[in-house]
């Protein structure tokens, strides 16, 4: 549980620093709105794809479908400790 | 935006408009738009520009034909006075003349020349044919060789002598291809009483007439008497054939022989002196050509500008009318300055004078050369409505983000990286190469766009876990293969165990997924999966609802913003609220849904998982059987929530076709029953409210007209929020039939489109699958073949193999695929987000600037 917690707050701290507190820090000048705007909109976007392909791999389903051979290689390779 | 009139002095007017041509930042009206183009007040000065024109086309061809290269300024000169004019057409009058000199009279020398070489080469031809004669003539008892030539010379020696007379002939050069048409003729019609001799020029020369080289042959005929002399030469007349007189005296021959080779040498040596001059005259021009067309052309958009305006004679000054953003007033009082003391001052300057208008003016967004390309995108469907939100800002994101859904793949996405920076980092020098090739331009002109999406696409890539159709395993995978060597080898392919729960009620059941999601995208062990497209469809098909619902919902968000910014109340009672709150009870409750399922079914309950597709449609039947364990509720209270949503959705619909126009009768009731009170002011009660707000503003605004504005801008930093305009909206009587119906298009618009729009995001996923599909069978097909064979022959086997799945993922995955996932995207935009809050009814601020025209001047292939 704290595993998966760890990635969640890194990633949501990451975006949310390039979102929420990058925009303060932006110089006057003309384009100043544009580019909070291109920030926030990065980060949030970002973010939420970040999001969804993490939660749903937190509790499949179903597992993957792998032909013995791979298996077997995985097996050796990967070993077997979790 | 504001109307300005303009009073200019009429000397001081050329002046004023070049500054303003400079400064680019006001579009001119047209004052006269009944007038023909004929009876224009400055007709005669355009005239004069076009023709002015005609010759630097003429001078720009014939540089061309000599393949000189034509010098580009480093920087536009600027218009130039009107004196200045009239210098230009002197000196372009007197290259044109000079130049069509120097071309007749090396025509005439030209062929002069040809003619004197086909002469020659005449004369030495038939110098050889009398020589036969005369040799054929002497050993006439002489007839052991027996050649065809001697025998033909033999007989015309005889025969002449026979006949004592003697034979006429006539000499001249034919092209060859004509010849044995030529002799076949001349047999027929002088049936075969003339006698012919040939002999070919061994060398290609020119033709005098056409121009073009050709072979040719020199030819004899011999005839005798008046009637086959004039045969022969009308003949030689239709074969175009060019005669050469002769002289029968071989010592005349030889004279005008050498007259000839004497008279050619000097041609020679005239015409190259020819040539010289034209290609010094040529180069001097080439040097200032491209300032003269500048200087041209800007003098013609001066005086087209100026036959716009109005010709005040009473109170002798010209009249323009021109829209100019109220920011920019000041950089136009100067430069009217400017151009007042440029022309010799005067004690009066021109006037610029703030006019009050119902029009809706143009659309005038600040751009840079980083927007301009994405406002381009917005603006092909439409230029914004005066005033309203520009989505250029959150396109500019988004648009990249969701191509980069569907395109996600990380090489690709550094393929097109690589492509977009190198245009981005080279433009200077790429802006003006290959101009006239329309792909290139096009792809040029959006650098930035694939430049952003290439960017993206690089991260969702990452997402993906898809480089090329293959993963990287950075982190470590969280699934481990934990099964007994004899269950594999049973086996022809198992599936990994995600729960902890012992379902199977074996002794060697063991978990295979560790609990923790890889930290960042898909896990790599699904590369390897054969059921990999089924997780990975889930995924991606959730997400593309949620990004389409939550897209659409920030598109209803920024309608609000709309109406608060034109303070129409009503629409945010009427028009928002039903639509959000619809929205939100199937959509977003949709949403909350698919985040629950996420956090609370694993492996365990696999058999159990609601079915969201399911319970949604059953949502909206109001049927909730238990049968199939994935359509049963699965929290309490769910039966009732669920109702109690439907029917607030229900009811937004009456609320949302009804609200408008019922409160537009009631306002009209309203307004009637002011007036007959014959209260102007009170009459437009609530428009008098709504324009409160700006009175807080700009008190200068209300006031007519304003002479010399000096008005400052409180927010010029701002591109979104210009100031404050009147408003134009319903003074007037609105017919109500017109209000009912088109608040009914707007409802089911609206409502229909809610649920269509949602599947259609749909194709985010979608398209993903088959770029991930494509790729891979490119992969497996193409360049295994060759990565999988062994030893030496497999090295050479990935060389030749690499070929075509290179060009095959350039010409299919990156310019197809990207193309297709570019007007999918472009499409999701257009209809799906901007529907929910944009109008696009404008029309675009086209300023009259000089830049704007040169740059746009396509160039001459």
């Amino acid at each position: 549980m704290e595993k998966f917690s760890i990635s969640l707050i890194v990633f949501t701290v990451f975006w949310g620093l390039i979102g929420i507190v990058l925009p303060f820090l932006i110089p006057k000048g003309p384009h100043r709105r544009l580019i909070q705007t291109m920030l926030a909109l990065t980060s949030a976007c970002c973010w939420l794809f970040w999001l969804c392909f993490y939660l749903h791999q937190w509790k499949p389903l179903f597992g993957p479908q792998i032909s013995s051979v791979d298996a077997r290689a995985l097996k050796v390779l990967w070993g077997q400790d979790l | 935006m504001t109307l300005c009139q303009l009073f200019l002095q009429p000397d001081a007017a050329y002046s004023c408009i070049s500054e303003l041509g400079e400064l680019g930042i006001v579009q001119f009206r047209d004052l006269n738009p009944n007038v023909n183009s004929f009876q224009r007040k400055y007709v005669n000065e355009v005239r004069r520009c076009e023709e002015m024109e005609r010759k630097l086309r003429f001078l720009e061809t014939e540089i061309k034909k000599d393949e000189l290269p034509i010098y580009d300024p480093e920087d536009n000169p600027d218009a130039p006075k009107p004196r200045e004019m009239i210098d230009l057409e002197a000196t372009f009058e007197k290259l044109d003349h000079e130049l069509k000199e120097i071309n007749t009279n090396a025509d005439a020398l030209l062929r002069n020349f040809n003619e004197l070489t086909e002469l020659k080469h005449n004369l030495t031809m038939t110098q050889g044919f009398f020589d036969d004669a005369e040799m054929a003539f002497t050993p006439a008892h002489n007839r052991n060789q027996r050649d065809s030539d001697d025998d033909q010379v033999q007989l015309l020696y005889e025969y002449s002598m026979i006949s004592h007379n003697k034979l006429g002939f006539i000499t001249g050069v034919v092209p060859r291809e004509r010849m044995v048409a030529f002799e076949r003729m001349l047999w027929r019609v002088c049936r075969g009483n003339v006698f012919l001799r040939q002999a070919e020029i061994p060398e290609l020369i020119e033709d005098p007439v056409s121009g073009e080289k050709l072979h040719k042959t020199v030819f004899v005929v011999f005839f005798q008497g008046e009637q086959l002399k004039n045969r022969v030469q009308k003949i030689c007349e239709g074969f175009r054939a060019n005669i050469y007189p002769c002289p029968e005296n071989p010592h005349e021959r030889r004279e005008l022989a050498m007259g000839v080779m004497t008279r050619l040498e000097d041609l020679t040596v005239v015409l190259s002196q020819t040539q010289d001059h034209r290609q010094r005259v040529l180069a001097a021009t080439s040097r200032n050509l491209r300032t003269w067309q500048i200087k041209v052309k800007k003098i013609k958009a001066i005086y087209h500008t100026m036959n716009m305006f109005n010709n005040d004679v009473a109170r002798k000054c010209l009249i323009a009318e021109c829209w100019a953003p109220v920011s920019e007033l000041d950089r136009i009082q100067l430069a009217l300055r400017k151009g007042s003391e440029a022309s010799g001052g005067g004690t009066v300057s021109s006037v610029l004078n703030r006019m009050v208008t119902r029009e809706q003016p143009p659309t005038h967004h600040k751009l840079n050369k980083f927007t301009q390309g994405f406002q381009n995108l917005v603006d092909a469907y439409g230029v914004a409505t005066y005033r309203e939100i520009n989505p250029m800002p959150f396109v500019l994101i988004t648009f990249p983000f969701l191509f980069a859904v569907m395109f996600g793949d990380a090489g690709h996405g550094i393929l097109v990286t690589i492509f977009a920076l190198w245009m981005v980092l080279k433009e200077r020098s790429l802006k003006d190469k290959w101009r006239n090739q329309e792909v290139w331009t096009i792809f040029f002109g959006g650098r930035y766009i694939i430049l952003l999406m290439g960017i993206f696409s690089i991260y969702t890539g990452i997402i993906y876990n898809d480089v090329f159709s293959k993963s990287l395993n950075i982190f470590g995978s969280s699934w481990r293969v934990r099964f007994g060597d004899d269950t594999l080898a049973k086996h022809d392919s198992v599936i990994l165990e995600p729960t902890p729960f012992n379902y199977t009620r074996s002794a060697d059941y063991r978990q295979m997924f560790s609990g923790t999601p890889y930290p960042i995208g898909l896990d790599p062990v699904w590369q390897l999966a054969d059921n990999k497209i089924t997780y990975t469809n889930s995924v991606k098909m959730k997400f593309a609802i949620i990004i389409g619902i939550t897209q659409m919902g920030f598109g209803l968000f920024l309608s609000l913003w709309n109406h608060l910014h034109f303070n129409h109340r009503h629409a945010i009672y009427l028009e928002f609220l039903p639509q959000i709150i619809f929205l939100a009870c199937i959509f977003f409750y949709l949403i909350i849904l698919i985040f629950y399922k996420w956090t609370s079914f694993d492996g365990s309950k696999a058999t159990d998982a609601p079915s969201l597709l399911i319970h949604l449609i059953n949502m909206i039947l109001f049927s909730y059987k238990t049968d199939p364990p994935s359509a049963a509720v699965f929290y309490t209270g769910q039966k009732q929530f669920q109702t109690f949503l439907i029917l607030l959705a229900v009811l937004c619909v009456p609320w949302m076709l009804l609200g408008k126009p019922v409160y537009r009768i009631i306002m009209n009731k309203r307004r009637a029953n002011y007036s007959t009170v014959t209260n102007h002011a009170a009459g437009n009660d609530s428009d008098v409210e709504e324009q409160h707000q700006e009175e807080f503003h700009d008190p200068a605004e209300k006031r007519g007209v304003v002479l010399d504005a000096d008005v400052r801008d409180t927010d010029t930093e701002d591109m979104l929020d210009d100031e404050h305009s009147h408003q134009q909206h319903h003074q007037h009587e609105v017919e109500m039939s017109e209000v009912w119906v088109e608040q009914g298009i707007h409802t089911i618009e609206y409502f229909l489109g809610c649920i269509s729009h949602t599947a259609s995001y749909l194709r985010l996923w979608a398209l993903s699958l088959a770029h991930a599909q494509l790729s891979e069978v490119l992969w497996h097909m193409i360049l295994h073949l060759g990565l999988s064979m062994n030893g030496y022959g497999g090295a050479i086997a990935s060389f030749f193999v690499f070929m075509p799945w290179s060009s095959l993922t350039v010409f299919i995955l990156l310019l197809m695929e990207g193309l297709s996932a570019f007007l999918h995207a472009l499409r999701l935009h257009w209809v799906e987000f901007q529907s929910k809050f944009y109008k696009g009814e404008g029309y675009p601020f086209v300023p009259f600037s000089f830049r704007l025209l040169l740059d746009e001047a396509p160039v001459e292939a």
